[in-house]
């Protein structure tokens, strides 16, 4: 489903990505695990299509099609999906008018009927009941004044309905009490599906007790240094990130 | 110096001509006369004044304007322009001046209640002189161009509210003007006095066709516990000149409220003074300025907190588009006996275009202690990360943006509670952003 071959990416002339290749395919839940600064929500942002990342080398394939030459609205059409680790707030922009404008520009892309107001309510509703969402909070402005635990909410909430075939959570289940967690993991649980891929990205091992993952990348530095099966996880709660250090140097012995 | 009496010549012949034209005298003669002898002294504004620093005058005195022919009245049918903007206008009473003249075809007055007068204020000042005279040109300031819409006082709007009277439905004014072979200037004047306890909504609406200069001014009177809640709509044609001054008195518990829209003409100048002259008064002044390529719009606001517990709010919003240029310059002077007064003033701009530029100054003066008052003044553009968040959600960047836009001009749009200026106004808004757009492509 995708496919990074040798990504490169810099901002403000700055390198952070510095090669990364790595195949999610349909069904499958990849963890990228990383310290601070890493480079994962830049992944996650260029994946995404974020025009302040500049990709200088290396090509995305997703469903078959080149996704660097599609606009961000055009990835969110062909069902890819972004969780923000720092959802933005938008006065004066309602959460279901966000949503049915979304929801509905990506229907309208997939040849499906758009949906009316009554439909589309009837939708939010049963998917609200996913997240543990009050419902009052979708007639209030996009993340505006809303709390840590209700933004990241909210961004579950709008994978539910936006129904990607590829999502992209960063960081979702940072910040959370253990209970929003929980409501989150279950949340991201119920949407795992054989046609589905998601892309999880993550500090914590802790959320992957409940979010069981295919597989398990580490990235240091602009690259993936290790991949393995869910244990490494395990491992690197255990262990820290320290030794990440000597792994990168193993990794690119021909760079100095 | 020769160039600055050539520049008022035109005016004051005008003047002298009209003198001699009126039918009979009047006790508004010396106000008049008084009144273009302050202008004659004054003379028209310059950039080295202070108030006038960000706006020059220089295109619109350099066109020899001339009242429209007196003799030709006012025209019967609505010409064409005008129709759109009076179908386009909300339900209520209404009076409808054409270059000056009060059109009493398309004019209409219903449901007032017994003791309220709406009509002609030349005719109410002959007719009930008593309630005119303690206050026309008594309360805006002797500033050149207030001196000169009295100096040429002509027909006017009137409207009166004795006590306790609640109008249930809004009152409009539209001022259309049109120019004929000779660019025109009107000097539209309207006073309210809304006695105590009386509540009304009024609708002020500028609008007309070709190259013209609107001069206007509006006084307002508030008794105590009296509630006005005063809209302008400033949608000159895109190559008028519109200066206008609106003067808002309020007496205790009085509360005035005022809704200023400011989306056409070429070189546009709003003055808005509220003074808060007793005890508990109270203001709130929400503004939404739009300038695209070829216009200038300036807002000048000042409140005047006079007595104790006195209240106001401010929001002014201005969205420059490519080539255009905008001024908010917003005075709160609260004065020595003016304790525990509460105000804050907030104007925010977004410049949709390299090409646009805002000046804005808050200008607080306060001579007491004892008060709570805030304000904030930002510029921004259009933000990128909401931008890429929405269309991160499948809409495109073009939905995006205006949606972002609309969402930024909502908080005082969304504030006037009549629908059809409500409309009005998203549209002006999204054919700047079209216009902003068009322009930074070919760009
Ligand atoms: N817009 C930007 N301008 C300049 N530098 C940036 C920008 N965005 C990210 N960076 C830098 O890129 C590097 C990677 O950042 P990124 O946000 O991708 O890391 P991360 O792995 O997601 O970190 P965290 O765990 O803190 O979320 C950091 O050094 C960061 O400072
Ligand atoms: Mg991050």
């Amino acid at each position: 489903m995708l496919e990074i071959r040798n990504l490169h990416a810099k901002v403000g002339g700055k390198e952070i990505l510095r090669g990364i290749d790595l195949t999610i395919n349909r069904g499958e839940v990849h963890a990228i695990m990383g310290p601070n600064g890493s480079g994962k929500s830049t992944l996650a942002h260029v994946l995404a299509g974020r025009e302040t990342f500049e990709v200088t080398e290396g090509e995305v394939i997703y469903e078959g099609k080149s996704l660097l030459e599609m606009p961000p609205e055009q990835r969110a059409r062909e069902g890819l999906f972004l969780a923000f680790q720092y959802p933005v707030e938008i006065p004066g922009v309602s959460n279901m008018y966000l949503l049915k404008a979304g929801l509905n520009a990506i229907r309208k892309h997939q040849g499906l009927e758009e949906l009316d107001a009554v439909e589309f309510l009837a939708l939010v509703k049963e998917r609200m009941k996913l997240v543990d969402m009050d419902q009052s909070l979708m007639s209030r402005s996009v993340n505006e004044g809303f709390s840590g635990g209700e933004k990241k909410r909210n961004e579950i909430l709008q994978m539910a309905v936006l129904d990607p075939k590829l999502a992209i959570l960063d960081e979702t289940d940072s910040g959370l009490d253990i209970d929003a967690l929980r409501i989150v993991a279950n949340g991201i649980n119920t949407l795992r599906h054989p046609e589905r891929a998601i892309m999880l990205v993550t500090h914590y091992q802790r959320i992957l007790d409940y979010v069981v993952p295919d597989r398990v990348h580490v990235l240091h530095n602009g690259r993936i240094v290790r991949s393995g099966g869910k244990e490494l996880a395990v491992e690197l709660e255990a262990k820290g990130y320290g030794w990440l250090e000597g792994e990168a140097n193993r990794a690119q012995p021909a760079v100095s | 110096m020769v160039a600055v009496t050539d520049e008022k010549q035109p005016y004051l012949a005008s003047f002298d001509r009209l003198e001699r034209q009126r039918p009979r005298p009047s006790w508004i003669d010396p106000i008049r006369r008084s009144a273009i002898e302050r202008f004659d002294e004054l003379g028209f504004p310059t950039t080295r004044q202070e108030e006038w620093r960000r706006t020059s005058l220089a295109a619109l005195t350099r066109i020899p304007f001339e009242p429209p022919d007196a003799g030709r009245g006012a025209p019967d049918a609505a010409p064409l322009p005008l129709g759109a903007v009076l179908d386009g206008a909300d339900p209520g009473s209404r009076l409808v001046f054409i270059n000056g003249r009060l059109a009493r075809q398309l004019s209409s007055v219903r449901g007032l209640p017994a003791g309220a007068w709406l009509g002609s204020l030349a005719e109410a000042a002959e007719e009930h002189r008593g309630l005119v005279e303690p206050h026309l040109a008594r309360h805006a300031p002797a500033a050149p161009f207030v001196a000169l819409n009295t100096a040429f006082l002509d027909e006017g709007a009137f409207l009166f509210l004795p006590k306790d009277t609640i109008l249930a439905e809004p009152v409009h004014l539209v001022f259309f003007s049109v120019s004929g072979a000779r660019p025109t200037v009107t000097h539209p004047r309207t006073l309210v006095v809304a006695e105590a306890a009386s509540q009304a909504r009024i609708v002020e609406t500028y609008a007309g066709d070709g190259v013209y200069f609107t001069n206007a001014v509006t006084e307002i009177v508030l008794g105590e516990n009296a509630v006005l809640d005063h809209h302008k709509l400033q949608d000159e044609n895109r190559s008028a000149f519109h200066i206008a001054t609106v003067q808002a008195r309020v007496e205790r518990s009085g509360s005035f409220s005022s809704h200023s829209m400011s989306i056409g003409g070429a070189l546009v100048r709003n003055d808005l003074n509220a003074v808060l002259e007793a005890e508990g008064a109270d203001c709130s002044l929400d503004g939404l300025f739009l300038a695209g390529s070829g216009q200038h719009v300036d807002n000048h606001t000042a409140i005047d907190h006079v007595r104790p517990h006195g209240t106001s709010r401010e929001l002014y919003k201005g969205i420059l588009g490519a080539g255009g240029r905008g001024v908010f310059d917003g005075k709160i002077v609260v004065r020595k006996d003016a304790q525990k007064t509460d105000a804050m003033q907030v104007n925010r701009n977004l410049l949709l275009s390299d090409d646009a530029l805002i000046d804005t100054k808050p200008q607080l003066e306060i001579y007491n202690n004892d008060v709570k008052c805030k304000h904030a003044a930002t510029i921004g553009r259009l933000d990128d990360s909401s931008v890429f968040y929405l269309r991160s959600r499948g809409i495109d960047e073009k939905a995006a943006r205006l949606l972002l836009l609309r969402a930024f001009a909502s908080e005082v749009i969304g504030r006037v509670k009549l629908d059809r200026m409500r409309s009005r106004l998203e549209g002006a808004v999204t054919a700047l952003l079209s216009e902003a757009e068009r322009v930074g492509r070919a760009s």
